[in-house]
């Protein structure tokens, strides 16, 4: 049965009613319109949904919209502040990395989550933090670029 | 409607022209083009391909795609190139039937070669009649006008000038253009204007920017899982637990506590439909289907190449080069010894990084439009009028960017599916598979088997054939015209209509007898086959030349030679020789001619090369591979390519789109594999689908352009993902002394090699 469920999504609060088990990525996309977060797998495998909630990377396709509580949630569309792109975004968008960029939220959000603990990362510890992320154009070469970019930003 | 169509094209020009609102037919089209009203498109006339806009800028209209290699950058240069503009003063609107005339859409590498040269066949032809009425205008004759940067001017009087936009800018070309009457990729058409002298390029070889990124990355602009269409219906299918399957009987009532969710079964058809998607999503869960009993389909996987060696066999081709049969097995006859080998291929997937999406809004009486990931929309539009029962034109079919396209995916599918509820139901349809859909059923890369015989007498190769028996290339066509090539068609009734075709290897070498040759068999099912069979990136690329190429090394080691020395030797076109040499030389390459088995404590080291042709395109690949030999897990460390496309037009995304290719072809090479039970695919997800991780990633890809300016570009986005898994095989041949000849290269597989 739908519940009335508060989030606080992008700095802007927001109710909807919905079943407590569906999986936030549908309220996000499905009832407040956002377009970031993308459906890959629906099963936590690939990060195409991925949002960060308090800071943590989250795959939004496997976390029932009712346990979020009071986190908040950032997308990457939320990521811009007063219309400038996060170093992140800056970094990806320089190296041109996406082709189809159906993943990106995954490599972006992680990496947003990474350089927060991690400044400077090492080439290992970026990928011990990407493992996992699905990329099928395989632009592996570029993500790498990206990421070492908005780290030395 | 609230629906966006490459709203990016007008970004990228400043913003100076938005469109957010956009309509079916005539009005859209003049919106998009912020004019009044737009001819109706005819391939006669120039209008159709390019037209000046009031600020003098360009637009041409590209009935292709682009799925962020970036060819509509590249396009945009071609047709800044003949109108002396720069680049970001071209505007490509790509892929919408209400827009651009049919390319083809995205289809073999020809971006750029085909569509992007008929562009700019266009835009001399634009820029000639732009001359015609300035000559009259200014009373100067044309050969003493030059163009620089959107102006018009005279050699000899400066003062005498006219820009673009004071000439034509804001209205559309009233020029009659002959052209070809081929729809499609061979779409193109004649200018009367000389095409500018290679030497004089100013914008070929630049790297503009690619244009889609920053929508991408900010999440600014709609993909086709995005578009939303008041009213719109959320539709998912059901597929059978057992491939061939039909529902017999569905209970309704088992869903009918989910609010507004509804059940379309027709023949066997069953999908529902849902306001809100994670509705739909729970009711093709919870919907309690009866399937028909019917026998399982397939083999066990481990028999999968028996049986392709023991099936009978549909067709048979080969090379148009090839000699009599008499003739092949009379050089066999006179050879001292005969070398021998089988290469075998699986079936891969493309699973794309998100089930295929449509949406299509049904409007009998008006126009039905169809917003589509599709490689081609224009034939996508087509295929969903059939199944509509609708002429073409009453269907736009408008691309947007979807989640990825490397051939003949699920998108076809998507989009016949999104038709097919949307009449059902006389709504507005967005139309999402699930994972197990996009993984499971799109249509797979065919499953093969290569035998490869060299005579060899007085150590050199006298007679060759290279066999090929595989399920169909186009079991599923990869021009989706025709719905009958689609699951929801095939569910109510259509029937598929199998290509029956293969391919040869692409090369230069020559021996004295050469024979290439194919066969194909039946698929596992005549219709709603999950291992149906189509074009995935570089179609039978991977595979047919994995077996040529590691063979050539094969017989190399046989003869005493070492591997580039003996292509060097063997292939005779100059350019082919020249990418073998460029990338053996920038790799460092060490002649030898057996396995070098480098060990270092447990990982042993190899370097392997391999080349192909595509379509005129030359590529050459040296991997390095480290080999772990007690867990048999390879790491590509590094690749160095040296690839000749023709001209390079932007070096930049030349190389990257290099470098995907490079990371996709490594993932085949190593992971890929479509699992299945006798049942169904069992390769459901990423992980019974794995892929390249990112701690996989090859540490350097090094690349080397090999510019031929007086060359046509010959198409770039697909020949280097060609000898990928080869030069993999090779090297891994190289570092540890075992040929795979099946693929992919997995640790377990490897290990078993070298116990």
């Amino acid at each position: 049965m739908a519940k009335r469920i508060e989030l606080n999504v992008d700095g802007k609060a927001h109710t909807i009613d919905a079943d407590p088990d569906m999986p936030l990525l549908y309220a996000l996309r499905d009832d407040l319109g956002l377009r970031n977060p993308k459906f890959g797998c629906g099963l936590a495998q690939c990060g195409a949904c991925t949002v960060l909630i308090d800071g943590q990377p989250v795959r939004s396709c496997s976390m029932p919209v009712d346990a979020i509580g009071k986190g908040k949630i950032t997308t990457m569309g939320g990521l811009v502040q007063n219309g400038k792109p996060h170093k992140v975004q800056e970094a990806f968008i320089a190296e041109q990395v996406p082709q189809c960029g159906y993943c990106m939220n995954g490599w972006v959000m992680t990496t947003v989550a990474l350089l927060e603990k991690t400044p400077k990362p090492t080439d290992a510890q970026i990928e011990e933090a990407l493992t996992g992320l699905k990329c099928r154009c395989a632009t592996h070469a570029s993500i790498m670029r990206a990421v070492r970019r908005a780290a030395t930003a | 409607m609230n629906t966006h169509l490459n709203r990016r094209h007008f970004l990228a020009t400043g913003g100076a022209l938005t469109i957010s609102v956009l309509m079916p037919g005539e009005i859209a089209r003049a919106a998009v083009a912020g004019l009044d009203k737009r001819p109706p498109l005819d391939p006669k006339k120039l209008a159709s391909y390019i037209s000046i806009r009031a600020d003098g800028s360009a637009i041409a209209y590209f009935g292709k795609m682009d799925m962020g290699q970036g060819t509509d950058t590249g396009v945009a240069q071609m047709v800044a190139e003949e109108l002396d503009l720069p680049a970001e003063k071209v505007i490509i609107l790509a892929g919408d039937s209400g827009t651009s005339l049919n390319q083809g859409g995205a289809s073999g590498s020809t971006g750029v070669s085909h569509g992007g040269a008929t562009l700019r066949n266009a835009a001399a032809e634009a820029r000639y009649v732009m001359l015609e009425i300035a000559s009259k205008q200014l009373n100067v004759p044309m050969e003493d006008l030059v163009t620089a940067n959107g102006v018009i001017s005279s050699k000899t009087d400066a003062s005498k000038k006219m820009t673009y936009a004071e000439v034509v800018g804001g209205k559309w070309f009233d020029t009659e253009v002959e052209w070809n009457g081929k729809i499609g990729n061979d779409l193109s058409m004649k200018t009367r204007a000389k095409l500018k002298d290679p030497k004089d390029y100013k914008v070929y070889g630049t790297s503009a920017p690619r244009r889609d990124v920053e929508y991408k990355m900010l999440g600014t602009d709609d993909y086709v899982v995005d578009i939303k269409v008041p009213g719109m219906l959320h539709a998912r299918t059901i597929m059978p637990p057992r491939a061939g399957a039909v529902p017999v009987k569905v209970d309704e009532a088992s869903i009918k506590d989910i609010p507004g969710a509804k059940v379309v079964f027709e023949k066997a058809l069953l999908g529902v439909v849902a306001p809100k998607e994670w509705d739909a999503i729970k009711a093709a869960n919870q919907l309690k289907v009866t399937w028909s009993d019917v026998p399982a389909p397939f083999p066990d996987q481990k028999d999968l190449f028996t049986h392709i060696r023991n099936a009978k066999v549909l067709k048979a081709g080969g090379s148009p080069k090839n000699v009599e049969p008499a003739k092949v097995e009379e050089a066999f006859k006179g050879a001292d010894k005969v070398i021998e080998a089988t290469y075998e291929w699986p079936f891969q997937s493309h699973a794309s990084m998100g089930p295929a999406c449509a949406v299509v809004d049904y409007q009998p009486n008006g126009i039905t439009t169809l917003w589509t990931g599709s490689q081609k929309p224009h034939f996508a539009g087509d295929g969903v009028a059939k199944i509509l029962g609708l002429k073409p034109e009453q269907v736009r079919g408008i691309w947007v960017a979807g989640p990825g396209s490397y051939g003949r995916n699920d998108a076809g599918d998507a989009a016949v599916y999104a038709a097919l509820f949307s009449k059902a139901t006389g709504k507005p349809v967005r139309y999402q598979g699930m994972r197990h859909e996009g993984s499971g059923w799109d249509p797979k890369s065919p499953a093969s088997i290569h035998t490869i015989r060299a005579g060899i007498k007085d150590g050199k190769v006298v007679a060759w054939h290279f066999h090929s028996k595989a399920f169909d290339r186009l079991n599923v066509s990869s021009n989706e015209s025709d719905p009958s090539d689609n699951l929801g068609a095939q569910a109510v009734g259509f029937q598929a209509k199998p290509g029956l075709t293969y391919g040869t290897p692409e090369e230069s070498y020559a021996f004295p007898v050469k024979h290439q040759t194919w066969e194909v068999i039946p698929p596992f099912l005549e219709v709603m086959n999950p291992l149906r069979s189509s074009h995935l990136r570089d179609p039978l690329g991977p595979e047919i030349h994995f077996a040529n190429e590691g063979f050539i090394d094969e017989v190399a080691f046989a003869l005493g030679q070492d591997p580039v020395a003996f292509r060097l030797a063997t292939a005779t076109e100059q350019r082919d020789k020249d990418v073998l040499k460029a990338a053996a030389d920038k790799a460092g390459w060490k002649p030898h001619t057996a396995a070098t088995k480098t060990k270092k404590g447990d990982v042993v080291t190899g370097m392997g090369i391999a080349y192909a042709q595509r379509n005129g395109t030359r590529v050459a690949i040296v991997a390095e591979v480290d080999v772990n030999v007690k867990t048999g897990k390879v790491h590509a460390r590094k690749f160095t390519v040296a690839h000749d496309c023709g001209v390079v037009i932007n070096p930049r995304l030349l190389t990257q789109g290099i470098e995907g290719n490079i990371c996709q072809g490594l993932s085949r090479a190593l992971h890929e594999e479509v699992n299945f039970s006798k049942d169904n695919v069992t390769s459901v997800d990423w992980l019974t689908y794995p892929i390249l991780d990112i701690t996989e990633r090859p540490h350097e890809i090094d690349v080397v352009l090999i510019n031929r300016q007086n060359l046509p570009p010959s198409g770039a986005g697909e020949g280097s993902m060609r000898p990928v898994v080869a030069a993999v095989g090779n090297a891994i041949f190289d570092a540890t002394g075992v040929r795979l000849r099946r693929g992919p290269f997995t640790a377990e597989r490897l290990k078993a090699g070298m116990a």
